[in-house]
């Protein structure tokens, strides 16, 4: 082959660009043809990639408008990694500042979510601590106490239903999401990971813990915010859910 | 709310997310379940470039599983008198 690989590469991403120069077959005639071929399956299997990780999207898109915005993205996005489990990360910014997109506002959230999913399900494994620890502490200990949570643990704030509109596209007979704001965590107890709703006041209180504040101080930062706030069910989810592993 | 107020409702939250855990965690433990998928819908949320997800290709294939409710594989529904496992199965394989 007597074409360099930046020459190969430039072109590959953009169907107007000529096809390089000094492509040959193994009897040394032109091969042009054959670029295209390639190139057009590089467009293709990188718009499967995205209908794959991102299926509630592409659900409520429609595929033929989500086919053409992969077109869009994958150039404007090419993968930064041979791995395509993690191919998509700026899809979700991608989806949200789109001008064509801003009557699906909620779209963005969405992305969010399903990327989110997914990266739960790569994380890494840990067990989960005895939560038979939390109740040995006394109260003063277990308003100092700071939990660590798993590594599959992921949590979002929207001011979409963006919970409720993953369960009305993923599950039948999902009730239909109504207009409000949702937070969710991600939780991973055994194979596969699940989002769950959080209570009102449960996203400020996981965000508290994430910057290392202690229970105290992460159930003092969710009254501020939710005045009405109730720590019991968001803790029972986490327990239930396998999502703290350490306890300092 | 004053400091002490506070530290007995985090201590209570505690106290009453541990009883709840008891009867919970019972409830929604899974177990892999074969032979009960769709074709197309076995579980899993690895994404692109995985073999993992939908490959699955006829319906209740023997060796494709889904994630239940622990103790209702064997009580799924499925045609022609056909029954989950919690082991892979040797029917409905994809020829």
């Amino acid at each position: 082959m007597t074409v360099s690989q930046s020459a190969f590469r430039s072109a590959l991403l953009d169907g107007a660009e000529p096809v390089p120069d000094g492509l040959i077959d193994g009897l040394k005639r032109p091969a042009g043809r054959r670029y295209n071929v390639y190139r057009n399956n590089v467009a293709v299997s990188l718009t499967e990639a995205l209908r794959e990780g991102f299926p509630v999207v592409t659900k409520l898109l429609g595929q033929q408008n989500m086919d053409g915005l992969a077109g869009l993205f994958l150039r404007a996005h090419p993968p930064q990694s041979p791995l395509m489990m993690f191919y998509g990360a700026s899809f979700p910014a991608f989806v949200a500042q789109m001008p064509q997109l801003q009557h699906l506002g909620y779209l963005g959230d969405v992305a969010r979510l399903e990327l989110a999913l997914r990266s739960s399900y790569h994380a890494a494994d840990t067990a989960p601590i005895d939560p038979a620890t939390l109740g040995s502490l006394t109260p003063k200990a277990l308003m100092a106490a700071r939990l660590t949570l798993a590594p599959a643990v992921r949590h979002l704030r929207s001011i979409w239903p963006v919970h409720s509109l993953w369960r009305f596209n993923t599950e039948p007979g999902a009730p239909k999401p109504k207009p409000q704001a949702e937070d969710v965590v991600i939780l991973r107890p055994e194979f596969d990971p699940m989002p769950h709703l959080l209570p009102a006041g449960g996203g400020a209180f996981i965000d508290a813990l994430r910057t290392g504040a202690t229970l105290g101080a992460a159930h003092d930062a969710a009254l501020a915010e939710t005045p009405q706030f109730d720590l019991t069910p968001v803790l029972a989810l986490l327990i239930d859910g396998g999502a703290i592993c350490a306890l300092n | 709310m004053s400091n002490t107020m506070k530290t007995l409702a985090v201590a209570g939250a505690v106290a009453a997310a541990l009883v709840g855990q008891t009867t919970t965690a019972s409830a929604q433990a899974k177990e892999k379940c074969y032979g009960v998928s769709l074709a197309g819908q076995n579980d899993c949320a690895a994404g692109p470039g995985t073999t993992c997800a939908g490959t699955s290709t006829v319906d209740y294939q023997g060796n494709a599983w889904t994630l239940v409710d622990a103790g209702t594989c064997a009580e799924i529904d499925l045609p022609d008198g056909r029954i989950g496992s919690l082991e892979a199965l040797d029917r409905d394989l994809p020829s």
